[in-house]
C-alpha cells in the first residue's frame, strides 16, 4: 500500500512538472455549477468564436439543456445558421479556406480545454498584444506567432506591452508592467477578465459535458462503497473468528 | 424437485465437482496477506474490461475518419456512455497496477520457484498479451498519442535486421500508420487478444491449483501422505483430489468463503480508489488519459513530446537509454525475458524473503525503486541528466538478476519454520 501511494504521488508530481511551459499561466477559477457564467460563455462563444472554430462533437440541444437555456430562447439567440437544435455546433467555413486565410484551418474547440487545460486558455485569451510585424497585427505571449487575430479586441480594446516609469530606490526606472489595454474596448479590464473566465468555463463544460453528472453519481457510489466495505469487513471477521 | 434437477445436470456436467475442487474445498494457506488479493482483483478487472468493451464496441466505429468522433459520440450521446468509457480506460491502468503488484508479490515470496515455474511463465505470457492488448486499445480512439505512440512502437520492429522494414509494412497493412492499421488493431484488440488472455488466465489458474498456493512463509501446507498425525491435519472439509494425494496441515482455510471474503475486503478498498478516479478524475493528471490524445490524430503534426502510457514507460526508458536502435529494442525485450527466466536465475532453495539473506531483501526493494524510477524517466520530457540516469537505472535493473544469480547459489538463509507462523 505504501508503495502504491508512493507511485501515485510520483505520477502526480511529475504531472505538475510536465504541465508547465515557459510562460506563467494564470489560474482560471472556473465553476461548472455557475449556470449564469456558462450561459454568458456560450453567448461569447457563439458570437466571437464559432465564425471560425467549430465544436463539431457537441449538439446545440444538449448544450441548451445542460445550461438551463430554454430551447426556443437558445434557438433564437444562439443559433445563427438555421440548423435544428439537435444538430452539432458547426460553422460554414470550409477547411481549405481556413487554411488559406490563417495558414492552418482553425482547430475544432470541443476538446480544447482537455488538450490545453483551462489555465492555458484563460491566459492565452488575456495575453494578446499589438505587434505590427505579424499578419493580423497581434501576437501572443503563450502562443508566439499564432495565426489568429485577436477575436475579442472589440471587448478588450487594443492591448499593448506597456512600460511605466516608476521610482525604485530613488531612481526613475522604465519598467515593463505587462499588457494593458488602451481602453477602446467595450469592457473594463476587470470585466474582460470575467468575460474570458466565462468563456473558459463554457469550454471546460463542452470538453466534458458529463462532468457534473459523473460527480453527483460518484458521491452516492462512494457512500455505497464505504457501507459495503464495513459490511464485508464484519462478515470476513465473523468467518475468520475460528481460524486463528 | 430442485435437487433432482441439480442431480440430473451434475450427472452430465460436473458443475459441483469443479466448484468444490477449485473453490469451495480448495485448500489455501491461512496466512495469505493483502499481497495475495491482486490476482483476484486482476480477474475482476479483466471481467470489467470485457463487459465494458462489449458495450463500447456497440457504438465505436473503427475507421480513421469516424473513430475519434465515435468516441465523443459515446461520451456525449450514448446513455451513460461516458461511464462505460471511463470504466474501460480506468480499468486499463488499474489492470497494470494490480498486475505489477501481483508480480512483485510473486518476487518477494518466491512464488516462481519450484514447483511453480510454469505458473510463473503463464503469468509472464499473460503480461505480454496484456501489453499488446493495451497498446492496440490505446490506438483505437485515434487521438494524437494513439497515432504517434503507434508510430514509435511499430517502428521499433524496423530495427530488426533484414526483414525489419518489410515487417513494419506487414504489421501496419500500409506504408504508414493508417485506417488499415486501425482496423486490424481493432480486430486484434476485441477478439484475438482477449481470447488469448482468457485462455492463458484459465491455464494460469489450473496450474496454480495443481501445485497449490504459496504463502508469505513459503512453508508447504501439503505433506507426504501418511506423514501427519490426525490432530495435525486440517479440520476443514477439503476435496478428495487434494487429500487423496497429500496430508494437509492444519494451516489452511477453504478458498470459499474464507479467502473470498478476505479478497472482497480488498476489493471494496480497490473499488473505492477505482471509483474515485473514474467518477472524479478519469484523466488522472494526464497519466491514465493523456491530454494530447483529446486532439484527433494528425499525421502532419508531430506532438512536442511523445510518451507511451505510464505502464510502458519503464521499458520505454530502457529503450531510450541504449544509444543504438537495435540494441535498445533488444534491451527492452531482454528486460521482460529476464523476468520470465526468474525461476532459473534464482538458484535459492528458500522462497520467501522473510527467510533469505539481507542482500536479497535490499536487492528486491532497490529493483522495485529502480522500476518506478525508470517509469518516471520514460514518462517525462528528455533532459540531459536523464540520459545518464536512465543508463544507470537500466544497468541496475539487469544488475538485480545478475546479483540474484550469483548470491542465490550459496546463500545464508534463516531456517524456514515447519508450520505457518501467524
Amino acid at each position: 500500500m505504501r508503495k502504491l501511494i508512493f507511485v501515485v504521488s510520483l505520477f502526480l508530481s511529475a504531472g505538475v512538472l510536465a504541465a508547465g511551459g515557459n510562460v506563467h499561466l494564470d489560474k482560471a477559477e472556473y465553476d461548472l455549477t455557475d449556470k449564469a457564467s456558462l450561459q454568458s460563455g456560450a453567448q461569447l462563444f457563439m458570437n466571437y468564436c464559432l465564425g471560425c472554430h467549430q465544436t463539431q462533437y457537441q449538439r446545440y440541444q444538449r448544450t441548451f439543456e445542460d445550461l438551463d437555456i430554454p430551447l426556443e430562447l437558445g434557438s433564437e439567440n444562439l443559433q445563427f445558421t438555421g440548423e435544428k437544435p439537435g444538430e452539432h455546433i458547426k460553422n460554414a467555413m470550409p477547411a481549405e479556406s481556413g487554411a488559406k486565410w490563417f495558414g492552418a484551418p482553425p482547430p475544432d474547440l470541443t476538446l480544447v480545454a482537455r488538450v490545453r487545460g483551462a489555465d492555458w486558455i484563460y491566459t492565452y485569451l488575456r495575453t494578446f498584444y499589438a505587434d505590427e510585424s505579424t499578419k493580423f497585427g497581434v501576437n501572443n505571449l503563450v502562443f508566439p506567432d499564432v495565426g489568429m487575430p485577436h477575436a475579442l479586441q472589440e471587448l478588450q480594446g487594443v492591448p499593448r506591452k506597456t512600460n511605466e516609469k516608476m521610482l525604485i530606490d530613488g531612481e526613475m526606472v522604465d519598467r515593463y508592467v505587462g499588457i494593458k489595454t488602451d481602453g477602446s474596448g467595450e469592457l473594463s479590464a476587470a470585466e474582460y477578465d470575467t468575460a474570458v473566465l466565462d468563456l473558459v468555463n463554457y469550454l471546460v463544460y463542452i470538453g466534458e459535458p458529463s462532468r457534473l453528472q459523473s460527480e453527483s453519481i460518484g458521491r452516492w457510489v462512494m457512500i455505497f462503497l464505504l457501507v459495503l466495505l464495513v459490511l464485508v469487513y464484519l462478515l470476513k471477521k465473523d468467518y475468520w473468528r475460528d481460524v486463528h | 424437485m430442485w435437487k433432482n434437477l441439480m442431480d440430473w445436470v451434475e450427472y452430465r456436467l460436473p458443475i459441483m465437482r469443479v466448484a468444490n475442487m477449485h473453490a469451495i474445498q480448495y485448500p489455501a494457506p491461512r496466512n495469505m496477506n493483502f499481497w495475495y488479493m491482486f490476482g483476484f482483483l486482476a480477474t475482476i478487472v479483466l471481467v470489467n474490461q470485457i463487459v465494458t468493451g462489449v458495450w463500447l464496441t456497440m457504438s465505436y466505429t473503427p475507421t480513421a475518419e469516424e473513430a475519434f468522433a465515435s468516441v465523443e459520440y459515446i461520451m456525449r450521446d450514448v446513455e451513460y456512455g461516458y461511464l462505460l468509457r471511463y470504466m474501460h480506460s480506468t480499468g486499463a491502468s488499474a489492470f497494470f497496477i494490480v498486475v505489477y503488484l501481483h508480480m512483485f508479490r510473486g518476487m518477494i515470496y518466491g512464488s516462481y520457484q519450484k514447483p511453480r515455474e510454469l505458473l510463473w511463465l503463464f503469468g509472464m505470457f499473460i503480461y505480454l498479451a496484456l501489453m499488446a492488448e493495451a497498446f492496440m486499445g490505446y490506438v483505437l480512439p485515434w487521438g494524437q498519442m494513439s497515432y504517434w505512440g503507434a508510430q514509435v512502437i511499430v517502428s521499433l520492429f524496423s530495427a530488426i535486421p533484414v526483414i525489419g522494414p518489410d515487417l513494419v509494412i506487414w504489421i501496419q497493412g500500409d506504408y504508414v500508420i493508417s485506417g488499415a492499421t486501425l482496423n486490424r488493431f481493432f480486430a486484434l484488440h476485441v477478439i484475438a487478444l482477449p481470447l488469448v488472455i482468457v485462455i492463458l488466465v484459465f491455464l494460469h489458474i489450473v496450474a496454480l491449483h495443481e501445485v497449490g498456493s504459496n504463502n508469505p512463509d513459503g512453508t508447504d501446507v501439503k505433506r507426504k501422505k501418511g506423514s501427519l498425525k490426525e490432530d495435525e491435519k486440517t479440520t476443514f472439509k477439503i476435496h478428495e483430489y487434494y487429500t487423496d494425494k497429500y496430508d494437509i496441515v492444519d494451516d489452511i482455510v477453504p478458498f470459499f468463503p474464507h479467502i473470498v471474503l478476505k479478497d472482497l475486503v480488498g476489493f471494496a478498498f480497490f473499488l473505492l480508489a477505482f471509483c474515485y478516479i473514474m467518477f472524479f478524475n478519469p484523466e488522472m493528471g494526464g497519466y491514465f488519459l493523456e491530454h494530447p490524445n483529446f486532439e484527433i490524430a494528425n499525421p502532419l503534426k508531430t506532438p512536442e513530446h511523445i510518451f507511451p502510457v505510464w505502464y510502458f514507460t519503464p521499458f520505454y526508458a530502457i529503450l531510450k537509454a541504449v544509444p543504438h536502435k537495435l540494441g535498445g529494442v533488444i534491451a527492452m525485450f531482454a528486460a521482460i525475458i529476464f523476468l520470465a527466466l526468474l525461476p532459473w536465475l534464482d538458484r535459492g532453495k528458500v522462497k520467501s524473503w522473510r527467510y533469505r539473506c539481507g542482500l536479497h531483501r535490499w536487492n528486491l526493494l532497490i529493483f522495485a525503486a529502480v522500476f518506478v524510477f525508470l517509469g518516471y524517466l520514460g514518462g517525462t520530457p528528455q533532459e540531459a541528466w536523464k540520459i545518464i540516469a536512465s543508463q544507470i537505472a537500466t544497468i541496475m535493473y539487469f544488475g538485480f538478476f545478475v546479483l540474484l544469480f550469483i548470491y542465490s547459489k550459496n546463500e545464508r538463509t534463516i531456517p524456514v519454520p515447519a508450520r505457518i507462523t501467524e
